[in-house]
């Protein structure tokens, strides 16, 4: 095992001890679920329960369905043409995959964070309020806004300039308005679909930070690619990597889902030992 | 390159000279192929406004033409400036909506089958000469009953202007980063919300830029007008329900006329309208460089 890891999964010293899973509450039931892409699986037979009140890391090599699969939660991949999946999502005992659910209404309990900071072209107060508008939270709209704004720890640094363009902000500072602009419309889970990818290291930890602080609050699913991440911010890790089929296909596939640590420090299968040690992708 | 490894590292590259010969020579002729096409149009601005210039003063908009006069009485094509401007407005009322609605249902809901389908139709659609509208809608409403008027010739020239804006409204709409829609949707707004808040704004200025440069475009058809709002007189009117005097119908009547007065005048219309359709293109231009330092958030 790799001393750098270890080293990283020691020095997080704010995660809490997991409780015994009887006692956490289950958000997501995901069973044998597809993602299929027209004849394509992105993703096959992937079961696993996501738990309120923690953060949930998806790490993986690139191809193996990671954001795919978050986007399963809030069925953003229907935008996509020919994309269908098979199995269930449940989300409180609801199946989020049937067909008489509107994703609409998905969407509105749980909301997501992109790859790259995407807010609106509005000022940095309208890109957290419109949001509340639109879906109806127009009562006292100036105290969420900046509720918001400090749970996404931005309000010091943008309470004097409120009216200024949210596309003025750095790419770090974008994120963060992006973040309150999810949790603005209190959401129950909030997707991150590699939230830090696009940041440097400063605003990287900043994000993480705030995961820390508002997961008592929500409950996080995050894809990300760096490992490190995942061990500092993750109480539970999934790992996904590549199968190959006989006649060449490819998908993606859950291997080993467990609590963060068991899986930097003692995984149960060899690709994700590979995967986690640096042997692999 | 060598299979031992030794690979020769010399600049030298063979025929350099007549390379860069050749390389002299295209460039003459691309700088050549640009003159010609501003040449062009400077000859025809210059031509035109050279032999209009006579008749180009205030009574060419403000009074009407004096039909077989041969006094010296002062007179204009008031009434072809009012058609125009009344066919072309009617047509834009008529057009916009259905090419902006076409637009935003392909881009933003269609599935890609009828998306493409539609699009094919699209450009068939503007492909079609503007003679055979004409003769489509001289069949489909003069030649049945009633008669010409200028409404008949705006549908004419609505069915021009359709495919243009569907067109210029569907490129400007593909040009709003996806990111955007996501932001959106994922908050849990409905579709029609976010293309409505988030999609059209920032398409907008691009949506006006293909209005201005369609209008433009139609403002100087002749062919359809001459089927459906022609046969006029020579009083100015504003009255859509009756056959109307257009610019270019004007123009082309006039040339025909004994009187070389008449084809100063046609020559001093002409010139009116390639000013317009100047003065249109680079309001087009202004508009896209406006909405584009707008939606780039300064």
């Amino acid at each position: 095992m790799s001393s750098t890891i270890e080293a990283a999964v020691k020095v997080e010293t704010r995660r809490q001890p997991i409780p015994p899973r009887e006692r956490l509450e289950t958000v997501f039931h995901v069973d044998d679920l597809d993602a299929i892409y027209g004849s394509k699986s992105a993703i096959r037979g992937v079961t696993m329960d996501v738990y309120k009140n923690l953060v949930t890391a998806i790490i993986g090599p690139s191809g193996c369905g990671k954001s795919t699969y978050i986007r399963c939660f809030n069925r953003m991949n229907d935008l996509i043409p020919h994309f269908h999946m098979q199995g269930t999502i449940e989300y409180h005992g609801q199946d989020i995959c049937s067909s008489n659910i509107d994703p609409v209404a998905v969407r509105r309990h749980i909301g997501m964070v992109f790859q790259r900071p995407n807010p609106f072209p509005k000022s940095i107060y309208d890109n957290v309020a419109w949001g509340c508008r639109m879906l109806g939270m127009k009562d006292r709209l100036d105290e969420r806004v900046e509720r918001a704004l400090t749970q996404a720890a931005l309000w010091d640094e943008v309470k004097d300039r409120l009216k200024a363009s949210g596309l003025s902000l750095s790419g770090g500072q974008q994120q963060r308005l992006c973040i309150a602009r999810a949790i603005a419309v209190e959401p129950d889970v909030v997707l991150m679909d590699e939230p830090a990818s696009a940041l440097d290291p400063i605003a990287t930890q900043a994000i993480e930070q705030l995961m820390h602080e508002l997961k008592s609050q929500y409950t996080f699913v995050i894809v990300t690619h760096n490992m490190q991440q995942a061990a500092r911010v993750a109480d539970m890790t999934a790992f996904f990597s590549i199968s190959k089929g006989a006649e060449g296909e490819r998908w993606g596939e859950l291997i080993e889902y467990d609590a963060t640590e068991k899986i930097f420090t003692a995984p149960s299968d060899k690709r994700t030992e590979d995967y986690v040690t640096g042997r692999f992708g | 390159m060598s299979v031992h490894g030794m690979t020769e590292r010399t600049l030298n590259v063979p025929d350099l000279q007549r390379r860069q010969l050749f390389n002299r020579g295209m460039e003459v002729i691309a700088w050549l192929a640009a003159l010609i096409a501003i040449a062009i149009l400077v000859v025809v601005v210059y031509s035109v406004g050279r032999r209009g210039w006579t008749e180009l003063n205030f009574n060419l908009l403000t009074k009407a033409p004096i039909p077989f006069s041969f006094t010296n009485a002062p007179q204009g094509l008031s009434n072809a400036f009012a058609g125009t401007l009344v066919i072309v407005a009617i047509a834009t009322a008529m057009a916009l909506p259905v090419g902006i609605l076409v637009a935003i249902y392909l881009n933003e809901f269609a599935p890609p089958a009828i998306r493409n389908g539609v699009g094919m139709a699209l450009d068939v659609l503007a492909g079609v000469p503007a003679i055979v509208i004409g003769i489509f809608v001289y069949g489909l409403l003069v030649a049945g009953g009633g008669g010409q008027s200028g409404l008949k010739g705006s549908f004419a020239l609505g069915i021009l202007m359709l495919p243009f804006v569907a067109r210029t409204t569907i490129e400007v709409l593909a040009l709003v980063p996806n990111s955007l829609r996501e932001a959106s949707l994922g908050l849990g707004v409905p579709q029609w919300r976010t293309t409505l808040s988030i999609v059209l704004p920032r398409a907008i200025g691009g949506i006006l830029t293909g209005t201005v440069l369609a209008v433009a475009r139609v403002a100087g058809e002749t062919a359809p007008l001459l089927f459906t709002s022609s046969l006029v007189g020579a009083k100015t009117s504003w009255n859509p329900l009756h056959a109307l005097q257009t610019v270019p119908v004007a123009i082309f009547e006039l040339s025909e006329s004994p009187d070389p007065k008449d084809h100063a005048r046609a020559w001093a219309a002409a010139f009116v309208l390639l000013l317009f359709i100047l003065f249109a293109s680079l309001t087009a231009r202004w508009l896209a460089t406006r909405s584009a330092r707008k939606i780039a958030g300064r």
